[in-house]
This record gives structure tokens, sequence and C-alpha cells, in this order.
């Protein structure tokens, strides 16, 4: 089975974000960049089903600039099998829907049988990617999956989905999206020779162009970036034990009107 | 109507809109000038809940009231929702950020062809255009957002926008549109519940108590959940103790767990890692209780006592017991 897994380079969550001067982006200098951490469960399970199987493709697939194909590259040295890099500067200002309809794209040239997502990007946090892939695929979607097992024929995934409450499971017909929830696996390190052997796997460069895609304007823009607007200074409450316990509730109370 | 505030109701499997609804409705009909609608897709409707949605503020319920509706499935309800919006044009689609309704109102808005604003937790109207406000990098920065055309699609943080107040009498009128209803192709197999814990759902509650590494270990989660008992309180984890498998993953607070906004916060033993603040730096009131005084959860904090948590906690607990027993 050949399984396609989208992902996105993010900055890491302890860098500090600066916002540009165009007061719509963040600075790039300096920053550390990683696999978005939900990718990376989508990764580790797309190779576990090959590894399972004994047999198929894990292909890694982004949409981003330049700088993105060292996202690609960490997803082959974790053992995915060639990579596809969706980089047109047409693309910059990608919204979920833009960028769900170029994978969307991609995926109808490549033909996986499945294709697994993170949950979301810790970068803007839109969680929406997925979804709409599935939408504009017209495939079935199974969101923040804590497992699957795909039957031996590979026409249909078990996976069970955490909703309020507990978890419900679904028999998913293939081809469909899933999207990785945090507990769906531990992702693998990647060796030192799969990071050798990623030297040597393909990185298909794609533009817009290649994937039928027009310039549409993005449905949603960001108008501006802000700092967070800093919450006003805190109070230690000092005593011992018995002393400050009853300050707190007292100010829990009368001040913040909290409970 | 055309040009109406849509809100897609989440409801507790039993025909009654949660309270996440009173905040969605209240915030849509602030924006819209009391031009509110309550689009309510379910196997199982009710009087009492549509009374309820009337009450919040909702001019009219749209019901789409199908077995094929329970339980969610994308495949079903996006096409239904989204035809019935191409019927009727409401100006915006808002829902509360649930496990299903972040999905549905992305998949809406990809077949609407429009942009999705999700997780948001602030709206304005700028002259004739809405402008969502989100939280983006793990909440260290602040994202305004606007939409190139109508349905304006988000999501919604619970605990956020202030809700609805209830206004008896006021009752909304019914109407039951037809739609395409598409066959499912997730089949439903079962659903697994998991073990009650007689506290309030984390993403809902008004207080969450969160244990961290300082927590020690899996055994002494019992002194947060009595305290949870006397307060009302869910009962939450930092990344260190799920990853030390003290906690199931469900109860992570943070970037790679739940985002919570609750009114009171209560961090024991938490260090206040910038991926814990992520999940929990909107809440109103922050309270830490941590033996390090360098602890950079102290930073947010707005009440602190650097102090050893296994002597503060059944102290709060019972002073908590005597506040509340008043």
């Amino acid at each position: 089975m050949k399984i396609l897994v989208a992902i996105k380079q993010v900055p890491d969550t302890a860098t500090q974000v600066k916002i540009a001067g165009d007061a719509k982006s963040i600075e790039t200098a300096g920053i550390t960049w990683i696999v978005s951490p939900y990718d990376e469960f989508a990764v580790e399970e797309a190779l576990r089903i090959k590894e399972k199987r004994g047999q198929g493709e894990v292909v890694a697939v982004t949409l981003g600039p330049d700088r993105a194909k060292e996202a690609l590259r960490s997803c082959l040295a974790m053992g995915a099998d060639r990579a596809i890099h969706v980089n047109d500067p047409a693309l910059a200002n990608a919204d979920t829907l833009t960028t769900a309809r170029a994978l969307a794209a991609v995926i109808k040239q490549e033909q996986p049988g499945l294709v697994l997502v993170g949950r979301q990007a810790i970068d803007d946090d839109m969680g929406a990617v997925g979804a709409q892939l599935a939408e504009v695929l017209d495939w079935p979607c199974a969101y923040w999956i804590m497992e699957e097992t795909i039957d031996a024929d590979g026409k249909t995934v078990k996976a069970a989905r955490q909703v309020e409450g507990g978890l419900e499971v679904f028999d998913v017909p293939l081809p469909a999206v899933l999207a990785a929830q945090k507990g769906l696996n531990e992702p693998r390190y990647p060796t030192l020779k799969g990071i050798m052997g990623a030297k040597k796997k393909e990185i298909k460069d794609v533009k817009a162009g290649d994937l039928g895609l027009g310039s549409d304007a993005p449905q949603l823009s960001i108008t501006k970036l802000e700092a967070l607007p800093p919450r006003p200074p805190g109070r230690i409450v000092e005593g011992d034990v018995a002393t400050a316990v009853k300050e707190l509730v007292r100010s829990l109370r009368e001040d913040a009107k909290a409970i | 109507m055309a040009g109406a505030f849509w809100c897609v109701v989440e409801d507790d499997r039993q025909g009654m809109p949660k309270k996440v609804m009173a905040e969605a409705l209240g915030e849509a009909g602030r924006l819209s000038g009391g031009n509110v609608e309550a689009v309510w897709l379910t196997d199982k409707a009710s009087e009492a809940g549509i009374k309820q949605l009337g009450e919040w503020g909702a001019k009219k319920v749209l019901l789409l009231e199908n077995a094929a509706f329970a339980p969610y499935r994308g495949e079903v309800w996006a096409p239904a929702l989204a035809e019935l919006a191409g019927k009727e044009s409401p100006k915006a689609i808002f829902g509360p950020v649930t496990s299903r309704q972040r999905e549905l109102l992305a998949r809406v808005a990809a077949r609407l062809g429009v942009g999705l604003c999700a997780d948001a937790v602030a709206f304005a109207m700028e002259g004739d255009a809405l402008v969502g406000t989100r939280p983006v990098y793990a909440g260290k920065l602040i994202s305004k957002v606007s939409w190139a055309k109508t349905p304006w699609v988000a999501t919604l943080r619970p605990n956020v926008f202030r809700p609805a107040e209830a206004q008896a009498g006021k009752t909304a009128e019914v109407e039951k549109p037809t739609v395409t209803i598409p066959a499912a192709k997730m089949k439903f197999l079962e659903r697994r519940e998991e073990a009650a814990t007689g506290l309030p759902e984390l993403t809902e509650a008004e207080i969450v108590i969160s244990g961290g590494r300082g927590m020690k270990g899996p055994e002494n989660y019992v002194i947060l959940e009595d305290m949870g008992k006397v307060i009302g309180a869910a009962v939450g984890a930092s990344r260190a103790a799920v990853d030390a498998g003290w906690r199931p993953h469900r109860f992570q607070i943070g970037q790679t767990g739940r985002t919570i906004s609750p009114k009171l916060y209560l961090g024991f033993g938490v260090s206040g890692a910038i991926q814990h603040l992520a999940g929990m730096r909107t809440s109103k009131v922050i309270v830490a209780v941590n033996k390090d005084p360098e602890a950079p959860i102290f930073k947010i904090a707005d009440y602190g006592i650097v102090g050893d948590l296994f002597e503060v906690v059944p102290a709060l607990t019972q002073e908590f017991k005597k506040l509340l027993e008043k």
C-alpha cells in the first residue's frame, strides 16, 4: 500500500518568535525549525503500517519554502521512501483551504491508499487541513485517532477517534484521511544510517502549475500579528501554609471572584 | 434567513444543547444585533432543548433531525450543513471547538469555498467585515484574521466568550428544512466510554486543577480529585506527568494536549513549560503552587504559593470546603 503523509515545518515550541516588519508574519532568522510533533506521529504510523504489511511505500509531502526541505529530509531519515516538496512563491500566503487543494492535487497524481496527517500544526494551530483535504477529495476521514488497524486486504481501516468522554471506533473504507493524535504511537528517532540514507532519497520539487492550481487569493488572511497582552502582575501569597491558604481562598472569593 | 449568524448546536447526545452554546449564541447575538439562528443536526432533539436555544437568543432553530446524524460522521454532516447554507445564505457559521465541530466546520468551509478561523478567542465587526482573533505559535502571539467572503466560518474556544443570559419566555421559531442526507461511508462499531471520574470534562470545566511533575507519582492525584469534588473542577496534568505515564493522555493540558480556558486554573507542581502555557494561558485567574520560586509558571500566575503541594493541597481543600459550606 502506498501511504502519503502530509507534514509541516514549524518553529520549535521553545523558540522565541518575533513579529516581522510587515506585522503579518514572524521573523524567520534564528528560528529552530522542526517537523510539527503531530506530523511525526503520522510519519511513524505510516512506517509501522508499511513494516507490518511487509511492503508498501511511504511518501512524505509538504507545502512550504526552500527551508521546508529539511523537514522532508527528517521524514526520510525516519524511514519514508521519498518526498514531494510543493514549493512555489505563489503559495506563500496559502490558507488551510489552498493548502488542502494543493495536497489534494498531489494525492490525485500519487493515488495513495491512505493519507495520514497530524491533527494540527503547532504554528497556526488551525487543525483544518486534514478535514479539508478529505472534503476536497470526497474521502472519509477520522480525526484525532488514537489507534488504527488496516485489514489484510487493505480495503478498510479500523480507527478509534478521541471524542469528549471516550473513543469512537469506526470501520473506514480506504482511501481515507486519518489525523493523528498524541498517544497513537511513540515516534522513532532517525538512526545514523537513516540520516545518511536520507541524503540519497528523492525529494521532488513541484510548482503550483504542475498541480494545475490557479492563483486563487486565500479565503482567510492574517491582517495583523500582535504580541500577547501582558497579564497583570501576580502576587506571591506569603506566610505559613495555613495563613497562605486562608489568604488565597479569601482573595479568590473576594478580589478575583473566581470561586 | 439570509444574513443571519448561524450557531451549529453541540448537544449532550441526550437532546439538550451544551452550555458552550450559550457562549456561541451570546457572541453571535452581540455581533449581529440579535440576528441569530441555531442549526441543529441530531438524531434526537427535544422540546426542552429547543426552548433552551430560544432562551439563549436563537430567533430560529433550523432542525435537521435524522438517525443518520449519530454518531457524527463528516461525510454525512458536512454536505447536509453546506447544502442548507447554500440555500439560506447565512452571514456567519459559528460552532464551539469540540471534537466534531473542529472537523465539521473545516469541511463545511472547504465545501463552501470560504475561509475558516479555528479556535477564535475574540471577534469584532470592522465596518461590515468580521475580524477574528486567535492565538498562534503556542499562544505566544495573537493573530487577527479576515475573510474574503461570507459566510464567515469559525470555531469558538469554550469558556472565553460571554454566555447569553437565558431569557425566560423568549422562544425560537422551529423550521425543519429538507436537505439531502448522504449515505455514511464510515461504519460505526463501538463507543468506548472513559471511566467516569465524576468530575467535569476538561475543556468545558469552569475550574481546572492541574498536577505536574511535582505530584511525584500517579497515586497522588487522588488529592487533586478530592479538591475537584469539593469545587466542581476537572483534573488535568502537564505533559511531564503524562509522559511519565501517571495520567492518560486525554488529561494532558498543553500544546500536544487539550487547550483550556477556565475561569480558574490551579496548578500544583507544574513548572510552566511553554508547551503547557500554550494550553492554559487564556485562563482567567491562574493560581500556581510550586516549591521552586523560580518556576516559570509564577510569571503568569495571578496568585502563587511557594511551598510543598502535599501540605498546601489538603489545607486548600479544607478551606474551600469551609467556604462553600457557608
